[in-house]
């Protein structure tokens, strides 16, 4: 069968505290063997200078299918997801229908299979047609092939249906997956509200709508037991909430979206709607805590939050614009030039939350270069400087405000249980 | 009338810009430019009143997806004392109704060949996106809550017409400040040319935040009543409001309605300004608004001065 050797390349694992240069060998899709050399007949990689990294693993993009195919569909949002070295992805289900049914998670997996490009999760709804009101049949999900729960951009507002669905999910050891909003505190809001929304006069969504939510679901998953992670973090007020949780040994994860800690609400002042996102990109404070936050543990996973748009959506005034932005692309380059670069965070911490981390918020058997496991491999070349251009994207939308930026770092080569499917060629 | 137009033969050298969106963003001589234009074009139409052909030929554009007389007609007319010409569009009576985009509509009307956008909208930034995708000049005649730059100019003008100097004079911007566009284009204007600027309202309405811009936050107008030179009488902006941020009108008039009493404890000189359109009996008492002290048709009849200047100075910054 197939071998690939990866020479040269420095192997970074945070599943083992592994970082050591040194070559790898996939064989029939699993990682094979450590410090082999050539024997004839494989496929040689030189990953000189390269860090090799277990595949990225991304728990929050919306791939749009079924409904939204002028956004995004599974082919052309996984294709993004290799392109930005990511290995697998879970997919939240604001799609149309939601996905909340067995038929629906079927299909999104069966339309990833066609598209052939990476793994894809089925995040499946906590409740019916994602109304908030009646829990969905989340054993049939599971059945399904569902590794979580969430009603995706629409926070759990009743606090009976989060307890209840925390507690009905401890049968099966699945988690809850929140996003922290109080609805009636952003109400019409359009950014941070601050300094900046002071002077230009948008309607604002305070952090305490972010906090006030997070704390309450941090309260019903000690009450119950149950497993929760609580998504786009972006205050500082939810970082200490969750901070504080875990040092009591509550059952929480959380998560932050790259935006969230490469920009800041002054972006606003642009009228950019390719910048309006929920939560909002917050003050300069806020992200200070947040990147400490990932620094300490307290945020364990990193996010694309990848959420695409049709340009015909965003071309609009502000307050008509869809929340959003197209990410799985810039993720990894972000990670590098905002985190890695400054020296908020090592690789290994970085590589973690990207890898291992995700892979057991949903209890994934991925994120690992152990002997055996999937050959899931990312080889980042961490140093070149590129400009990014949106109509390179693999993504069918173009939403990104990072267009014309210069990032440092990205991936490689992109290998899928054993198959090369990105090479530094395909770029 | 040949020594007038002799006299606006050119722009004046300062001036570069070729829209009008904001004063933040403006430098206090270019704010000056803009007054001292408004203040010859005053002279020049003999208050307003003649006609000056310096924008011959011209078109300009109103394009209001807010609901607005005064500002729209002050536009109007504020070209056609220049002998230019204005096309009027309004939201109701367009294809906005029929899901064309905002921009697609401001494109179309720029492809009539016309010289200047008047924009009013209730998004923050709207015009700011209108600059970037048409060619000719773009005047912010209101957007949301952010800026309403000519208001801003006009209310400045009538002080120093009355004053002389901005320099140290303490103005107070009373009411809704959150909402206000008004108040926005106030506080830069006015920081800018030196004066001193309280912020007085309700606390769901002033934020302290204000206070990192140099600008004073108040709650009660009687403490701050005997140290004001200008009151600025803000409507409250009830359409752009989420929630209601004070019990009730009743309520509020109690605590801000500019009234004869109030007037007893504040300077005899003082300025009562209203940005209209004003609420008698909720922010100001009929005496008061058409008391000795009260400069608001001032107001109005500057607003063509400042939209004159603006419209001739932009204009002509594109054809450069």
């Amino acid at each position: 069968m197939s071998k690939i050797l990866i020479q040269n390349g420095r192997v970074i694992d945070p599943s083992q505290s592994l970082d050591r240069v040194m070559s790898l060998l996939i064989e029939d899709g699993r990682i094979a063997a450590y410090a082999a050399s050539p024997t004839g007949g494989e496929q040689v990689i030189d990953a000189t200078g390269k860090i090799i990294s277990p595949g990225l693993i991304d728990i929050h993009a919306e791939l749009r299918e079924p409904g939204c195919e002028l956004d995004e569909t599974i082919a052309t949002g996984t294709a993004a997801a290799v392109a930005g070295g990511f290995t697998s992805v879970a997919c939240l289900p604001n799609t149309d229908p939601p996905i909340d049914s067995p038929a629906v998670v079927e299909f999104v997996r069966h339309q990833a299979q066609r598209a052939d490009n990476c793994h894809v999760f089925v995040l499946a709804c906590v409740s019916k047609n994602r109304e908030g009101v009646e829990l969905a049949e989340i054993a049939t999900l599971k059945g399904a092939g569902a590794v979580g729960f969430t009603d995706a951009d629409r926070s759990i507002s009743n606090s009976e249906l989060l307890r209840r669905g925390l507690e009905y999910c401890l049968m099966f050891d699945l988690p809850i997956l929140d996003h922290p909003e109080v609805p009636e505190l952003s109400h019409r809001g359009i950014m941070h509200e601050g300094k900046t929304s002071l002077v230009l006069g948008l309607p604002g969504m305070p952090a305490e709508a972010e906090d006030v939510r997070a704390g309450r679901d941090v309260r019903l998953a000690e009450a119950t037991g149950g497993r929760l992670h609580i998504m786009n973090v972006s205050t500082a007020g939810s970082t200490e909430i969750i901070r504080r949780a875990k040092a009591r040994g509550t059952r929480v994860t959380s998560e932050i979206c790259a935006a969230h800690f490469s920009l800041t609400d002054e972006s606003l002042r642009t009228f950019d709607s390719n910048y309006k996102v929920n939560p909002p990109l917050r003050s300069r404070d806020h992200v200070e805590a947040c990147i400490a936050g990932l620094a300490d543990g307290t945020l364990d996973v990193i996010v694309s939050g990848h959420s695409p748009r049709a340009p015909e959506k965003k071309m609009v005034e502000l307050d008509q614009a869809p929340f959003g932005m197209v990410a799985l692309e810039t993720t990894l380059p972000l990670v590098i030039t905002n985190l890695i670069q400054p020296g908020h965070l090592d690789w290994s911490q970085a590589l973690a939350k990207l890898t291992i981390n995700p892979a057991r918020v949903l209890k994934l058997n991925k994120g690992t270069l152990c002997i055996g496991a999937d050959a899931d491999v990312t080889i980042i070349d961490p140093a070149v400087r590129w400009v990014v251009q949106p109509d390179q994207f693999k993504s069918k939308s173009k939403n990104t405000p990072f267009g014309g930026m210069e990032l440092t770092g990205r991936a490689d080569y992109v290998i899928v249980a054993g198959k090369v499917k990105r090479t530094p060629q395909s770029v | 009338m040949s020594a007038v137009l002799e006299e606006f033969a050119r722009i004046p050298e300062g001036w570069t810009r070729k829209h009008l969106l904001d004063l933040e963003s403006l430098t206090a001589d270019e704010i000056n430019i803009l007054l001292d234009t408004a203040a010859r074009l005053k002279k020049a139409t003999r208050g307003c009143r003649g006609k000056v052909p310096l924008l011959q030929g011209r078109t300009s554009a109103n394009i209001f997806f807010e609901n607005s007389t005064r500002t729209r007609n002050s536009f109007s007319l504020a070209a056609r004392r220049l002998g230019g010409d204005t096309i009027e569009f309004t939201s109701s009576g367009s294809s906005v109704a029929k899901g064309e985009t905002f921009i697609d509509t401001a494109k179309n009307i720029e492809a009539m060949q016309i010289d200047s956008i008047v924009v009013r909208h209730s998004t923050p930034g709207a015009p700011h996106l209108l600059a970037q995708k048409v060619g000719c000049a773009v005047l912010n005649a209101g957007d949301g809550a952010h800026e309403h730059p000519t208001q801003g100019l006009l209310d400045i003008l009538t002080i120093r017409e009355h004053r002389g100097n901005l320099q140290g004079i303490t103005v107070a911007l009373v009411g809704d400040i959150t909402y206000s566009r008004t108040a926005r284009s106030n506080i830069w204007g006015l920081k800018k040319l030196g004066a001193n600027v309280i912020v007085c309202g309700p606390s769901t309405l002033v934020s302290r935040q204000w206070e990192e811009f140099g600008v004073e936050v108040a709650y009660s107008l009687d403490e701050i009543l005997p140290r004001c030179d200008v009151l600025n009488l803000l409507r409250i902006q009830f359409e752009r409001q989420a929630t209601r941020p004070f019990p009730s009108v009743h309520e509020y008039a109690l605590l801000y309605a500019m009234n004869r009493d109030r007037m007893a404890r504040a300077k005899s000189d003082i300025l009562i300004m209203a940005p209209g359109p004003i609420n008698r009996g909720v922010e100001i008492t009929p005496d008061v608004a058409d008391g000795p002290q009260s400069v608001i048709l001032d107001q109005v009849t500057n607003g063509l001065a400042v939209r004159m200047a603006a419209l001739w100075l932009t204009i002509n910054a594109n054809d450069r």
